[in-house]
């Protein structure tokens, strides 16, 4: 066990990085003495990995020895890698160094199951709590809620961390137990139900008491791995969309499955991980967060998977032709949000500047639509050309070659021949 | 044709606008004094910056405008672009327009601050992610900058608010200006960058306070291993984090 802090480092950031979530958002912590830190509530990411993932977090393992023995885990029991732990003081200082140079917004801890739930869990929210205590440590903390472990240990850190995520990973119960025999759902959810009680109460305290202490002031996260058991799109976003509306949830993360473990014959054989699928996932998160669909308006019994070539708002306005074109001059925002090519921004920039006039086409463009998708779906003052009347396979078609239009190639400069006959 | 030439101050441009009223004179063309080209014939006028009469018209924007807008033009000229014109019309267009006009982005004045002013900020919080501190023998924390905006001061606030327990300056190498703050507050300060390697924004090793190489290490060692190897997407990571702020970015660079 006297590896070098640098080996350790790497050894336990491997470990952790398969866990997608790094977001530092959701919490307005304020350095209100001379502590260290302040959180900012949109997030802040610190850089970016090769593979173009934010890094915001000292994302990091407490150990990676773990009891357990799931199948799509980097760090199970039965897989030969290199095992390392760090002590509380290693972690603490070396969040305080990244923090203080600006490298990082905080620390997300998570762990391998060491002795049992409850033992690990104890172990991570004293690295909080000795970051909040004694070194005054304001920036983020997201932990790791350890499934299994007791309510009343969670609960402890909870009122260190600004963030607890419990990773579901797969989402039929029963497939769980295929592939992580040591877990089961009511180990996950019966504690996330309590924790979203636990947020609901402490904010009503927070509103009569200002300096009541906080509870997972930026709510709980969890992930699925997408690819690694044959659940359809519509059962993982259903299941998603249950997360948001009734444990609200903040955010849900879906993980294109990596082949972790080959020898495994629980797990399918994949060359590579479903980077589409998981994009398509997200787009459609992105639909239910923030564009006000409905999980059924996005993937129905008749399309029980995301369209992979076409992304899932423009897949549901061809389905739904007889709602086009939209006016933008005149429709609700709830419309306008709906118009594929036209994002949150836009929309938002259309109501309020139609206010001081009609807008034209040229003026849609300058705002910032995507005119190449949007002109199929609307009406303003001044028609987009041609279009109308277009069959929805026929736009597919159109828009789905317009974006394969190749750039085009530079040729070389040739002199030419002439010919003297 | 009428030349104004200003300061380079925004209170200079704010005068301009005030005196352009006074004047009744619209200009043509407002230029900083150090970039005048002599070959530029016309009415030249030469603005001498008053703080009461910029005051006075930074006073109108606050009636006409909601306190948000009111940064946009200042911001849009934080972008050290040649967009003077722009912010005289968009000061005018403002308080000769009855009602409040910061949101008609069908108009070409206003669509063009904000989409400049949009520029500056995104600058201003990409600096934010990416400035990195390395720590001197004197347990000051310095970073070098050298962004293509003026964003300098619209980042003060942020570090005030972080680290209010430590010394640290921040210094922009391209406009030969920094900032430094010593627990109580932040000055501005011009440096003798004699530790400090201008291309590579470092300081140098015997200026390098106790384990900051350790730290520096400990950083690329992170950086290298929560990669994902099977997901290589350079062209993500670039868009996220373009390439010009590599330079100082301690894990993009060779340590020796």
């Amino acid at each position: 066990m006297s590896l070098d802090i640098r080996e350790k480092l790497k050894i336990l950031a491997n470990g952790a990085k398969y866990d997608v979530s790094c977001s530092s958002s959701g919490s307005n912590r304020s350095n209100h003495g001379k502590g260290l830190g302040n959180s900012v509530y949109a997030g802040i990411c610190h850089s970016f990995t090769d593979d173009g993932r934010c890094i915001s977090l000292l994302k990091i393992l407490y150990t990676n020895y773990c009891i357990y023995d799931c199948a799509y885990c980097i760090n199970r029991k039965s897989n030969d890698i290199p095992r390392a732990a760090f002590s509380v003081k290693e972690i603490v200082d070396l969040t305080i160094n990244f923090y203080r140079r600006n490298y990082i917004e905080g620390l997300f801890l998570s762990s391998g199951v060491i002795l049992n739930p409850d033992h690990t869990m104890e172990q991570l929210a004293n690295v909080a709590k000795e970051l909040r205590t004694k070194e005054k440590f304001f920036g983020y903390i997201h932990l790791k809620a350890i499934p299994g472990a007791s309510y009343e240990i969670i609960k402890k850190a909870g009122f260190f961390a600004d963030r607890l995520s419990m990773n579901i990973e797969i989402p039929t119960e029963q497939n769980l137990k295929m592939l992580a025999p040591e877990k089961d759902y009511r180990g996950i959810l019966q504690p996330m139900q309590l924790m979203k009680e636990g947020i609901i109460e402490s904010k009503e305290e927070r509103r009569k008491y200002r300096t009541s202490k906080a509870f997972v002031p930026a709510g709980q996260s969890t992930q699925f791995i997408v690819g690694a058991s044959p659940e359809k799109d519509q059962l993982i976003l259903k299941v998603a969309s249950g997360l948001y509306n009734q444990q609200k949830l903040k955010r849900v993360y879906y993980s294109g499955f990596l082949p972790v473990n080959e020898y495994d014959k629980r797990l399918p054989a994949i060359k590579e991980p479903p980077l589409i699928r998981e994009h398509r996932l997200y787009q459609a998160d992105w639909l239910m967060r923030f564009y006000k669909f409905d999980v059924n308006e996005i993937v129905d019994d008749l399309h029980p998977d995301l369209d992979l070539e076409i992304d899932p708002k423009l897949s549901w306005a061809l389905r739904n032709p007889w709602l086009f074109p939209i006016d933008v001059n005149h429709a609700d925002y709830e419309m306008i949000l709906r118009i594929p090519g036209i994002g949150v921004r836009s929309a938002q920039m259309i109501i309020n500047a139609r206010r001081y006039g009609k807008l034209s086409v040229d003026k849609l463009k300058k705002i910032g639509v995507v005119m190449k998708r949007a002109k199929y779906f609307i009406t303003c003052s001044e028609l987009p050309p041609a279009v109308k009347d277009l069959k929805p396979e026929a736009i597919r078609t159109k828009i789905l070659t317009e974006a394969l239009v190749p750039v085009k190639k530079i040729q070389k400069p040739v002199q030419l021949q002439l010919y003297f006959g | 044709m009428n030349i104004f030439i200003y300061d380079r101050t925004f209170e200079g441009l704010l005068t301009t606008v005030f005196d352009s009223y006074d004047l009744k004179i619209v200009p043509d063309v407002i230029v900083p004094k150090n970039n005048l080209q002599d070959s530029l014939f016309g009415n030249k006028i030469e603005i001498i910056t008053d703080t009461v009469k910029a005051e006075r018209v930074w006073n109108g924007l606050e009636k006409k405008l909601t306190d948000g807008a009111c940064q946009l033009p200042y911001k849009a000229w934080l972008s050290e672009m040649k967009i003077e014109m722009l912010v005289y019309k968009f000061i005018r267009k403002v308080f000769e327009t009855p009602f409040n006009i910061e949101k008609n982005y069908g108009d070409e004045h206003v669509l063009a601050i904000r989409q400049l002013n949009r520029k500056v900020t995104r600058e201003a919080c990409r600096t934010l992610e990416f400035l990195r501190f390395q720590k001197t023998t004197d347990n000051i924390y310095y970073a070098s900058i050298a962004p293509p905006y003026n964003i300098l001061p619209v980042i003060i606030s942020h570090f005030e608010k972080r680290f209010t327990d430590q010394h640290w300056i921040i210094y922009d190498i391209k406009r030969h200006y920094g900032v430094y703050y010593d627990l109580q507050q932040t000055s501005e300060i011009t440096l003798e960058l004699n530790h400090v390697n201008t291309g590579t924004g470092r300081i140098s090793n015997n200026a390098m306070g106790e384990s900051e190489e350790l730290y520096q290490y400990l950083w690329k060692d992170y950086f290298q291993s929560v990669n994902i190897t099977e997901r290589k997407n350079l062209r993500l990571q670039m868009n996220f984090m373009p390439k010009r702020f590599w330079q100082y970015m301690t894990e993009k660079q060779m340590l020796t």
